[in-house]
């Protein structure tokens, strides 16, 4: 069973948002999402400064069988893009909850949290998938 | 979903099942790139029991072949496999299939994703024979890889004592399969879609897992491989695959499968005149094979570019495991020279695509 930390929102597209203290949101793709995908080939990312929206995408990443999208679980701004999985992806396949962090995010607004589910959720939708 | 006999098994050895041709398949069991390389230097097995299982029944079944495929069969000697196409009036292509010549009845196998297509195809333009489909009750497997032949023939038993390391290459014969314990008899190919050496098992579909479970067994230099490798391994090998090389709005001549078509066999078939035309005229677009500049790879439907110009598309693209960059193939028109400067438009980005002849492996050529 892919593990699914409790200190974060999630998408049912598989991707999570965390907030920290100053108000920022990480997101990135679960620990299943990445065991779906398999070994990783390419990711792409948008720049700093770009705007994100609430379920649309955001970029794409690519395993050596196919592309897919990645979908924001937030509406906001890019304040940073990770940019050192430009280079190696195999931070997502190890680490898709730490390491594997993809943008951080200043939110557009405060009620994003209640667009999305809560861990328990997310692992029901797991389970039942 | 289909699925097929084999499916239990594969969950039984932790493979990730996707939908293909109808069916749910293993993509992979471990991860693609080991399975890829597992079948380049030792052996994998697969499951190929989505795939299509034709017998052609009928009193002249050469005659009747000959009307509706691609392919002189009226060559073909007993024991003989051949590639084919299975085209429509305008050359457009139904299907590509192999041919079975076997002692005493013909066989087809064709793609899952065709195979309902092409059953009510056949019953139409099939003068003086008929198809019984034994996809069901036949199965299919392989073993494909440098070590399929030395693990492998012990335990098939031929006719005649003949030893299986002497079939030839596209060649098919009865065989007692005795991997289980017990003799089953079934047939034998040396065939493929890897690039590789290595044979295909049709047994009956009852004794499908313990033939499977048997080939994994065979040695620890054996793996389960899913349909993931198998696209990296026949896209490397240059083989063309139904749904992106081809369709029915390609034709063969276009898609460089000359070699398939009798274009000037004695009997008439389904698409004759049409090919001869395209063949006299010169195909529009051509099939070429690229490398591509980069790190992202190019992906079916990718537009190919000449001077900002879309000339072609990407009907294939994946990152090659053996060479170790990304690799491509795709129809462009054929005006454009090969020397002439392409890229592929991949969105934010336009690499280069580099000429590179096909196929992108070839099994001799690495032993050389």
């Amino acid at each position: 069973m892919s593990e699914v930390p409790v200190d974060r929102f999630y998408l049912s597209s598989h991707e999570w948002a965390q907030e920290s203290d100053d108000g920022i949101v990480t997101i990135g793709i679960t620990e299943f999402a990445a065991s779906e995908l398999g070994e990783l080939v390419y990711i792409e990312l948008p720049n700093e400064g770009d705007d994100v929206h609430f379920e649309k995408q955001f970029g794409e990443i690519e395993s050596v069988k196919a592309v897919s999208a990645l979908n924001s679980p937030i509406s906001g701004q890019v304040v940073e893009a990770n940019a050192t999985l430009l280079e190696s992806q195999e931070p997502i396949t190890d680490s898709p909850f730490e390491d594997g962090w993809m943008l951080k995010i200043q939110p557009s607004d405060d009620s994003w949290k209640s667009q999305l589910m809560n861990s328990q959720d997310y692992e029901s939708q797991l389970n039942n998938s | 979903m289909k699925k097929t006999v084999l499916n239990a098994a594969h969950q039984r050895h932790g493979a990730r099942l996707v939908e293909f041709g109808g069916f749910e398949m293993p993509v992979w069991y471990s991860a693609l790139t080991e399975e890829h390389h597992t079948v380049r230097k030792q052996a994998g097995v697969f499951d190929l029991c989505h795939m299509g299982r034709f017998e052609v029944v009928g009193d002249d079944p050469v005659r009747s072949l000959d009307q509706v495929l691609t392919r002189d069969v009226s060559t073909m000697k007993k024991g003989q496999v051949c590639y084919s196409l299975v085209c429509r009036e305008d050359g457009g292509i139904l299907d590509d299939i192999l041919v079975y010549r076997l002692p005493d009845r013909w066989w087809l196998v064709v793609n899952a994703g065709n195979r309902e297509k092409l059953l009510p195809w056949f019953a139409d333009q099939l003068q003086g024979a008929h198809i019984v489909d034994h996809s069901e009750s036949l199965a299919m497997v392989a073993l494909q890889g440098p070590l399929a032949a030395e693990l492998l023939a012990p335990h098939i038993e031929r006719p005649k004592g003949r030893d299986l390391r002497n079939l030839g290459y596209y060649r098919v014969g009865a065989a007692n399969v005795n991997l289980t314990g017990t003799s089953l008899p079934g047939w034998i190919s040396r065939t493929g879609y890897t690039g590789e050496d290595g044979f295909e098992i049709y047994v009956d579909s009852e004794h499908a897992e313990a033939v499977f479970d048997a080939l994994i067994g065979l040695s620890d230099q054996v793996h389960p491989c899913g349909l993931g490798c198998r696209d990296t391994l026949r896209l490397e090998a240059g083989m063309p695959l139904y749904g992106h090389e081809l369709s029915e709005e390609i034709d063969p001549i276009s898609a460089g499968l000359d070699f398939g078509v009798g274009l000037h066999k004695e009997t008439p078939f389904i698409g004759q005149s049409a090919l001869q035309e395209i063949e006299s005229r010169g195909p529009e677009r051509r099939m070429r094979g690229f490398t591509v500049d980069g790190r992202r790879p190019a992906r079916q439907g990718a537009s190919i570019l000449h001077e900002g110009e879309v000339v072609g598309e990407v009907t294939s693209g994946s990152p090659s495991p053996t060479l170790g960059v990304a690799i491509a193939c795709g129809y462009v028109s054929a005006e454009i020279p090969d020397d002439a400067p392409l890229q592929v438009d991949l969105g934010r980005q336009t690499p280069d695509l580099r000429p590179h002849p096909l196929p992108f492996y070839r099994k001799d050529a690495e032993k050389v």
